[in-house]
C-alpha cells in the first residue's frame, strides 16, 4: 500500500519497503513553536482534545499552573510549566507546549515491532494505527522524547498524529489554528526552518544571546522545531540537549515497560517479541540496542531485504493484533 | 444537582456529548471506531454557520460546524467550532475557552424546562411557561405598584419604581440589552444594571 | 468607564485590537491580556515582531503576560496612582512629553480658577461629614469672570458622556504660553512634583532604579515618531480610587500624545463578550441607549434637563458636538420608545424617564434588598453571590428578597442560593423562579467588542428543550404586564401601555427587527437612517440608540459585513462588520494629526487633511473642517481637547488624581494624612467588617482575578476547562509559605475579616514579597474567581470556596466598582 488518507507513506513499523520509495520529494511539512510567542494558554491543549474527541482526565491542581502531570493516552499535547530564577534576580517562567516532535528518523517507529501501527508519510508526519498495535509499548522505550502513552483499558499506545486527517484536507493542524498569539506555525518544514532562523536572530539581537532553534540532528531533525529564546536552559525546559534515537531505546527499557504491564498486554508484548523474532529470524530477542539499530536499518533500506526463509507472509502478521 | 456529582461524574458524563455520536469507554475511546483506520474529517460535510465567542471582549469570530441539511425532518448537530480565519482580529485563532465552547454550547448541564422553588422548600419543582410567566407577572406587578413614586417628597415628577431590580446583560446581544433596557425603563425601573463595573 | 470620558469625552476604549500593532511601547497595568484576552494580544506581539516594541507590565502577580514581556514590575496592589503620578512627575521632570501635541490637543493651558486648592490629601470643597466634594471650585478662570455655581446634587451623570460642566459662564481663559502658575500645566507640575521614585519604592514596592527605567523606556514615546498603548483591565478599576487611577493614565498619554493616535490610546480591556454593547445599550442605572443622562428629580421637562445635562462649549474651537445635539437625541430615543405616544405636546413623554432618587448601582440594589426595601430581582446571566463582594453577605440581601427571577441556561450561585452550603432552606422565603434562556449559539444578534466593534452573529442551533430566547421571555412577560394594566389597571399604567411593541411577532421580536430600531429611521418615509447627523429634534425621527445609527441603514446590516479589505495597510478593516460611533476604528483621530493636518507620523496616519477633506481613518471630526478652522481634535468634550485637568463635577473626586491607600491597607497614606479615599460610600454597617490599617489579625494582601482557563463562573460547567485548570486554588509566595508551613500542593486556609476560603496552595516565586515604607515586607496572595458551589466539578471540600467570600463591601466613589484588588487576609496551611 503506498497511499493512505491521500498521503503518500514513507515508511511503515515492521513493514519493509512499506514506502513508495520512487517519490521522495514530496512536500515536507513542520509546525514550529516559538516559546517568545508561547503564553501558555492551553488554547492548542483543549484544541486537540477537542478536535480528536478525547476523553477528559480527571485532573487535580498538584501546585502549578500545569493541568496534568504528565501526558496520558487521552492529553496527547501538555503545556509544561516551569519557574527558573535568572543569574539578574529576574525570573524567568519557563512554558513549553510538549506533544510528539514527530522525528525524521522517528524512535517510536523504528522499534514498533507490529506491522503498520506507526506509519510515516512523506510529508513527515508519524501516526499511530491503533488497529493494528498491539500494546507492547517498544514505541514508549524507543521514543527519545517520551511522547507516547499507553492506555490500560484499550491495550494500545496514543499520541499526537499532527491532527492527519486535518492536514490530509489541507487544514492546519488543531494547535495550530487555535494558537492564539501565533506561537505555533505550520507549513513547508523549509519554511518554518526559515521562520525558526529569522526569529532566532531577532532573538539575539532582542538580548537572547542563547536563542537556538531546536531540531536535534540526533532524531533526524523534528517536524514540530522549537524557537527556544533561552537556549542555555534546555533541560529546563524539558528539552534533551542531544537526543540519539539509538542510545535512548534499549531492550532493558522495553522490558522495564512490559513489567509494567497487566497480564493481557504482557502476552501483547511478548507476541510482539515473537513477531520481531519471525520477521529477523533470531532465536532470541536482540541484545540491547542491535534491535533498533536492526529496525532503523530496515528503515533505511530501499531495497526490500530479502526475507528470512522461516518468516511467514506479511498477510497473517497483520492480525497480530488480535489477541 | 451539581452538589450531588463527583468530578468523576461530571467528567465522565460530560464525554459522551464531548465525543460526539459515538459510544464510548469510560476512557472515551471507541474501539470499533479506532478499528477504522482512514479517520474521516468531522466537519467534512458540515454547513458553516457564523458566531462570535461568548466570553471575553476580543470578539473572535468563530464557525460553528452544524450537521444536518435543515430539510424538514432533520435536527442539526453541532459537531465542532472552530475560529474564523477571515476574521482581521482573531485570524481564526481562539484561546482555550473559545476552542471548548462546542461543550458549552452542547452540554447536558443545561436547564431545559422551567422550574419553581416555593418560599422555604428544599427542591425545585416543574412549572410551565405559561404558570411561570403568569406567576412572574403577578409578582412584577404587585412589586411595581407597591413601590411607584409619581411624585417625590419635594413634589417633584419621578415616575420610578423601586420594587424591583433588573440585573444582567453582558452575554446577551445588542438587541437583546436594548431590548431589556426599553421594557424595563418602561416599567419605571431605577435599577436596572449590568457587569461593567465587575 | 466614566473615567475615560472625564479625560476625552467618551467611555470606550479608545483604540482596537488589530490597532496593536501600530504600536512601539505596551504599558500593561492591571491588567493580564495574554491570559485573558490573549486572541486580541497577539496584536502585541506583532507589533514586537515587526517594529520591535517593547512591552511592560506592572502587576502584583507575575503572570503569563509578565512571563512574555520584556520586563515586569512588581506593584503593591491598589497604589496605582502613586505608579501613574510617579509616571508623569518623571515625564515633566525630564520634559519627555509631546509639547506641539500638549498645546494642540490638550487643555494644559487652561486657566483654573483662583479658589481651586490643594492641601494635604484634599481638593477644596471637602464636606468632612457628608463626605462628599463640593465641585464649585474645581473650575477655569472663565472670560466673563467667575464660574458660577455648579449643582452640588449627586448627579446621575452617565456612565461614559457625564454632562456636567458648569451652565455657560464665558469661554475658559487659556494662556498658550502655558506659563500662567495658575494653568493646568502649571499646576499639574506642582501636584505631581511630590510623586518622586523615591516615593513610588515606599508605596509601591518597585524600586527606584527599576522604576526609572520603565518610565524612561514608555517615556520615550512622547515623540512624534513613536506611539505608545496603555494596557488596562479591572486590575485599575477595582479600587476605591479606580476612576483615578484611569484618569492618571489618560494624563500620562495625553502628555506623551499617544491619544487619538493609532497604536496608542488607553485602551480598557472588556471582560465580558458584549458588556461594551450593554453598557452602549444602557443596562446601567444612570444612563440611557447612547449615553443619554437618566434625568434626575427636579428636572420636571425636557427643558430643564437640556438647561443642565449637555456640556456647554467651553472654547470657541469646541465643537461640542454631544453637547449641541443632545436635544436631537433624546428626542428621537423617545420616539424609539414611546412611538406615537411621544408628541410635542406631552414633551416627547420626557416625563416617562425614572428618575432615579440617588445612586442605584448594583451595590446599592443588593442593599435596598438587605434593607427590606426592594422586593424582587431578575437576574439574566448574572449571579450576585460569586459575582460579590462579600459573598455571605450578599446572599443574605438576597435571602430578603420576596421573589427572585434567572433567565439563564445554567443553574447558577443565585439561582441556588437557597440551598447553599451551610444554608437550611426552610429559613429562606425567596420564591424563585427559573425561567431556561437560550444560549449564543442559538440566537442571531451582535456583540459590540473592546473596541467597539459590532458584529453580527447567526443561529447555529435550534433552542434545546424547553429553553427560550431571552427575547421571547421579556416579550411574553410585557404582554402579560400590558394585559394586567388594562384590566386591573395599577401604578402610572401610560409607558407600560405606550411602550413601542410594533414587531411582526410582539410576543417574540427578532433580532434584525430590534437592530432596525436601535439604527433608527425617518418617521415620514420610513427608511432606515444612515448617519445619527440626520436626527432631528421635533420627532421626525427615531433611534433606539444614536451612536448606533448608521448600524442597519438601507444598504442592510452593516454589522454583518465581512470584507476584509484593508487598503490603508493600518489595519482598520472598515469593511468588517461595523463600530460605533459612524465606522470609526480609532477614537479622537484628528489628535493623529498636527495643527496643520499632516499625521505626526506618516508612517503611521490615523487621518491627513488631503486639501478638501479629512482621509485614513473613518474621521472622528467634520470631514471638511480645515485645518485652518483650528477646530478641537475632542469633539466630545466642551474644552474640544482631551482633559489634564477634569473640571467641575466629572468626577466626584478631584480634578488631578490622588493616592490614598486602600480601605483594607497594611500601611499608612505616606503622601498624605487622609489615609483612605475621603469619598468613597460606605453603605451601612459595612465598616465594622474591615480590618484596620496593619491589622496584626490580617497581615497580607489579597487580590483576585481570572486564570485564562475560565471565564468567571459558566465555564465550571465546560469539562475540558475544568481539565485543563481543575481546582480552586491560592497563589502565594514561597517566603510566606515557609513561614507558615504550607506546602506546594498542600491545602490553604485564607481568612478576611469577612470569610474564609480553602483550596490547593500554589507556592510560586511569582508571588514576590515586595519592600515598601521603612523596610516592610509586604506579602501578596492571588486569589482566582472561578469556582463556586454550582460548579459541580470541584471536590466537595472546595465547594464553599468563592473569591469573593473574602473582598469588602465598598467601591469607587464614583461608579462604585467594588474594590476586589487589594484587600487583606491572613493564610495558614489546612
Amino acid at each position: 500500500m503506498s497511499t493512505e488518507l491521500g498521503l503518500n507513506v514513507r515508511r511503515k513499523s515492521a513493514t519493509p519497503s512499506s514506502g513508495t520509495n520512487i517519490r521522495r520529494d514530496g512536500l515536507e511539512v513542520s509546525k514550529i513553536v516559538d516559546i517568545d510567542l508561547c503564553i501558555g494558554c492551553k488554547a492548542c491543549e483543549v484544541a486537540c482534545k477537542e478536535w480528536n474527541d478525547l476523553a477528559v482526565d480527571e485532573t487535580f491542581n498538584f501546585g502549578s499552573y500545569q493541568s496534568h502531570e504528565d501526558l496520558t493516552p487521552a492529553t496527547w499535547d501538555l503545556m509544561r510549566f516551569n519557574e527558573v530564577d535568572l543569574p539578574n534576580g529576574d525570573l524567568a517562567w519557563l512554558i513549553r507546549k510538549d506533544s510528539c516532535l514527530h522525528c525524521d528518523e522517528p524512535g517510536c517507529l523504528l522499534a514498533c515491532p507490529a506491522p503498520g501501527a506507526i506509519v510515516q508519510y512523506e510529508n513527515g508526519i508519524v501516526d499511530f494505527d491503533q488497529s493494528k498495535c498491539i500494546g507492547c509499548q517498544y514505541c514508549i522505550s524507543g521514543c527519545p522524547f517520551d511522547i507516547p502513552r499507553f492506555d490500560s483499558e484499550t491495550k494500545k499506545v496514543y499520541k499526537c498524529t499532527m491532527c492527519v486527517d486535518r492536514v490530509a484536507n489541507s487544514l492546519e493542524p488543531a494547535c495550530v489554528k487555535s494558537c492564539p498569539t501565533g506561537a505555533i506555525k505550520y507549513g513547508s518544514r523549509h519554511d518554518m526552518i526559515t521562520y525558526g532562523e529569522e526569529k532566532v536572530a531577532k532573538l539575539q539581537e532582542r538580548g537572547f544571546a542563547n536563542a537556538t532553534l531546536y531540531n536535534p540532528s540526533g532524531v533526524g531533525g523534528v517536524h514540530m522545531m522549537y524557537v527556544v529564546p533561552r537556549g542555555e536552559m534546555l533541560g529546563e525546559y524539558g528539552l534533551p540537549g542531544d537526543p540519539d534515537v539509538r542510545g535512548n531505546t534499549s531492550l532493558l527499557g522495553l522490558l522495564r515497560n512490559l513489567r509494567g504491564i497487566g497480564a493481557i498486554a504482557t502476552w501483547a508484548g511478548l507476541i510482539g517479541v515473537g513477531l520481531y523474532w519471525l520477521r529477523t529470524g533470531r532465536k532470541f530477542p536482540p541484545p540491547e540496542n542491535i534491535a533498533v539499530a536492526d529496525a532503523i536499518a530496515l528503515g533505511h533500506e530501499t531495497e526490500p531485504p530479502a526475507p528470512a526463509p522461516d518468516a511467514p507472509s506479511a498477510g497473517p502478521r497483520d492480525e497480530g493484533d488480535e489477541t | 444537582m451539581s452538589l450531588e456529582l463527583t468530578r468523576r461524574q461530571f467528567l465522565q458524563g460530560s464525554s459522551a456529548v464531548a465525543g460526539g455520536s459515538v459510544f464510548l469507554t469510560a476512557y472515551g475511546f471507541d474501539a470499533t471506531a479506532a478499528a477504522a483506520e482512514a479517520r474521516q474529517v468531522k466537519i467534512d460535510q458540515a454547513r458553516e454557520v457564523r458566531s462570535v465567542c461568548p466570553y471575553c471582549a476580543v470578539g473572535c469570530s468563530m464557525i460553528a460546524y452544524v450537521l444536518g441539511d435543515g430539510s424538514a425532518n432533520t435536527r442539526p448537530a453541532l459537531v465542532h467550532i472552530e475560529g474564523d480565519p477571515d476574521s482581521p482580529i482573531n485570524g481564526g485563532t481562539l484561546c482555550p475557552k473559545g476552542a471548548s465552547t462546542l461543550q458549552l454550547a452542547v452540554n447536558q448541564r443545561r436547564i431545559l424546562r422551567p422550574m419553581y422553588r416555593a418560599p422555604g422548600t428544599a427542591d425545585w419543582q416543574d412549572i410551565s411557561w405559561d404558570e411561570a410567566l403568569d406567576k412572574l407577572a403577578r409578582l412584577m406587578k404587585d412589586s411595581r405598584d407597591d413601590n411607584f413614586t409619581v411624585t417625590d417628597d419635594d413634589g417633584q415628577t419621578v415616575n420610578r419604581q423601586t420594587g424591583f431590580a433588573f440585573l444582567g446583560g453582558a452575554t446577551i446581544s445588542n438587541e437583546e440589552g436594548y431590548y431589556a433596557t426599553k421594557l424595563m425603563r418602561s416599567l419605571g425601573t431605577v435599577y436596572i444594571e449590568q457587569q461593567a463595573r465587575v | 468607564m466614566a473615567s475615560l470620558a472625564a479625560s476625552f469625552g467618551r467611555g470606550a476604549m479608545t483604540n482596537h485590537w488589530r490597532d496593536f500593532r501600530n504600536s512601539d511601547a505596551f504599558l500593561v497595568i492591571g491588567a493580564n491580556p495574554a491570559e485573558n484576552h490573549p486572541c486580541g494580544w497577539k496584536w502585541a506581539f506583532v507589533a514586537r515582531d515587526e517594529r520591535g516594541a517593547k512591552i511592560i507590565h506592572v502587576d502584583p502577580r507575575f503572570t503569563r503576560t509578565s512571563a512574555t514581556a520584556d520586563s515586569y514590575l512588581a506593584i503593591r496592589a491598589g497604589t496605582d496612582v502613586a505608579f501613574f503620578g510617579g509616571l508623569i512627575n518623571y515625564i515633566l521632570e525630564n520634559e519627555l512629553y509631546h509639547e506641539d501635541y500638549v498645546r494642540l490637543h490638550t487643555n494644559a493651558g487652561f486657566v483654573v480658577a483662583d479658589d481651586f486648592e490643594f492641601t494635604d490629601g484634599l481638593f477644596s470643597g471637602y464636606d468632612d461629614e457628608a463626605r462628599t466634594y463640593d465641585t464649585t471650585t474645581w473650575d477655569y478662570a472663565h472670560e466673563s469672570g467667575d464660574a458660577e455655581p455648579t449643582d452640588e446634587e449627586d448627579t446621575p451623570g452617565s456612565d461614559a458622556e457625564k454632562p456636567a460642566d458648569p451652565p455657560d459662564p464665558g469661554f475658559a481663559v487659556v494662556d498658550e504660553t502655558l506659563q500662567d502658575p495658575r494653568c493646568v500645566f502649571q499646576l499639574l507640575k506642582q501636584h505631581y512634583a511630590r510623586y518622586t521614585a523615591e516615593m513610588v519604592e515606599r508605596v509601591c514596592g518597585i524600586p527606584q532604579d527599576k522604576f526609572r527605567e520603565m518610565a524612561a523606556t514608555f517615556g520615550a514615546t512622547g515623540t512624534a515618531d513613536k506611539v505608545g498603548n496603555v494596557v488596562y483591565a479591572v486590575g485599575l478599576t477595582h479600587h476605591t480610587g479606580g476612576l483615578q487611577i484611569i484618569r492618571a493614565a489618560g494624563i500620562v498619554q495625553l502628555l506623551l500624545g499617544n491619544v487619538g493616535r493609532p497604536g496608542g490610546g488607553v485602551n480598557a480591556e472588556r471582560g465580558h463578550a458584549n458588556i461594551q454593547g450593554n453598557t452602549d445599550n444602557a443596562i446601567s442605572w444612570e444612563i440611557l441607549p447612547g449615553y443619554l443622562a437618566i434625568p434626575r428629580p427636579g428636572m420636571e421637562t425636557m427643558a430643564d434637563y437640556l438647561d443642565k445635562v449637555p456640556a456647554k462649549q467651553l472654547r470657541p474651537t469646541s465643537i461640542n458636538y454631544f453637547g449641541t445635539n443632545y436635544a436631537k437625541f433624546l428626542v428621537s430615543t423617545l420616539k424609539a420608545l414611546y412611538g406615537d405616544a411621544a408628541t410635542p405636546d406631552n414633551d416627547y413623554a420626557y416625563s416617562f424617564v425614572p428618575k432615579p432618587a440617588g445612586n442605584s448601582s448594583w451595590l446599592t440594589i443588593h442593599n435596598e434588598a438587605r434593607e427590606g426595601r426592594l422586593e424582587g430581582i431578575i437576574y439574566s446571566g448574572f449571579t450576585g453571590v460569586t459575582v460579590g463582594p462579600d459573598s455571605n453577605r450578599m446572599a443574605e440581601s438576597i435571602g430578603k428578597l420576596k421573589w427572585l427571577a434567572i433567565l439563564d441556561p445554567y443553574q447558577t450561585t443565585g439561582s441556588e442560593f437557597w440551598r447553599a452550603p451551610g444554608i437550611d432552606p426552610s429559613a429562606v422565603q425567596t420564591e424563585v423562579l427559573f425561567l431556561p434562556a437560550t444560549d449564543w449559539i442559538s440566537k442571531d444578534g451582535a456583540f459590540t467588542n473592546s473596541g467597539r466593534w459590532a458584529q453580527w452573529k447567526h443561529k447555529a442551533l435550534p433552542a434545546e428543550g424547553e429553553s427560550r430566547d431571552d427575547n421571547w421571555i421579556l416579550a411574553q412577560l410585557m404582554l402579560r404586564l400590558q394585559a394586567l394594566y388594562r384590566d386591573e389597571g395599577g401604578a402610572f399604567p401610560d409607558p407600560v401601555l405606550a411602550v413601542t411593541m410594533a414587531y411582526a411577532d410582539p410576543g417574540n421580536p427578532s433580532a434584525a427587527e430590534i437592530a432596525k430600531e436601535i439604527n433608527g429611521k425617518d418617521l415620514a418615509t420610513g427608511l432606515q437612517l444612515s448617519t445619527f447627523a440626520d436626527l432631528k429634534d421635533d420627532g421626525t425621527t427615531s433611534t433606539g440608540n444614536w451612536i448606533y445609527c448608521g448600524s442597519f441603514t438601507e444598504a442592510g446590516n452593516q454589522m454583518d459585513r465581512r470584507g476584509t479589505d484593508d487598503p490603508t495597510g493600518m489595519g482598520y478593516f472598515h469593511n468588517w462588520a461595523w463600530s460605533w460611533p459612524a465606522n470609526r476604528r480609532v477614537l479622537y483621530n484628528r489628535a493623529s494629526a498636527d495643527a496643520d493636518g499632516r499625521p505626526w507620523d506618516t508612517s503611521r496616519a490615523g487621518i491627513r487633511w488631503n486639501g478638501t477633506r479629512w482621509v485614513g481613518d473613518v474621521p472622528d471630526f467634520p470631514a471638511t473642517s480645515t485645518p485652518e478652522e483650528a477646530m478641537g481634535a475632542f469633539i466630545m468634550t466642551g474644552e474640544g481637547v482631551g482633559r489634564l485637568f477634569a473640571p467641575a463635577n466629572l468626577t466626584a473626586d478631584g480634578p488631578f488624581p490622588e493616592h490614598y491607600e486602600q480601605t483594607e491597607s497594611p500601611i499608612a497614606n505616606a503622601f498624605s494624612a487622609v489615609d483612605k479615599h475621603p469619598v468613597a460610600f460606605h453603605y451601612d454597617g459595612v465598616d465594622a467588617t474591615f480590618a484596620s490599617v496593619g491589622d496584626p489579625d490580617y497581615p497580607y494582601v489579597a487580590t483576585t482575578y481570572r486564570v485564562t482557563e475560565h471565564e468567571h463562573f459558566v465555564t465550571q460547567h465546560v469539562p475540558y476547562l475544568v481539565e485543563s485548570m481543575p481546582d480552586f486554588f491560592v497563589e502565594l509566595p514561597v517566603e510566606l509559605a515557609a513561614e507558615k508551613g504550607i506546602r506546594n500542593g498542600g491545602r490553604v486556609r485564607v481568612r478576611s475579616k469577612r470569610g474564609e476560603v480553602e483550596g490547593v496552595a500554589v507556592v510560586t516565586k511569582r508571588m514576590r514579597p515586595l519592600r515598601v515604607g521603612d523596610d516592610k515586607i509586604v506579602y501578596q496572595i492571588g486569589i482566582p474567581v472561578h469556582w463556586h458551589y454550582e460548579s459541580g466539578t470541584g471536590e466537595q471540600k472546595d465547594s464553599a470556596s468563592m473569591a469573593n467570600l473574602l473582598t469588602p463591601y465598598i467601591g469607587d466613589a464614583n461608579v462604585r466598582t467594588p474594590e476586589y484588588k487589594g484587600f487583606l487576609v491572613n493564610v495558614e496551611s489546612a
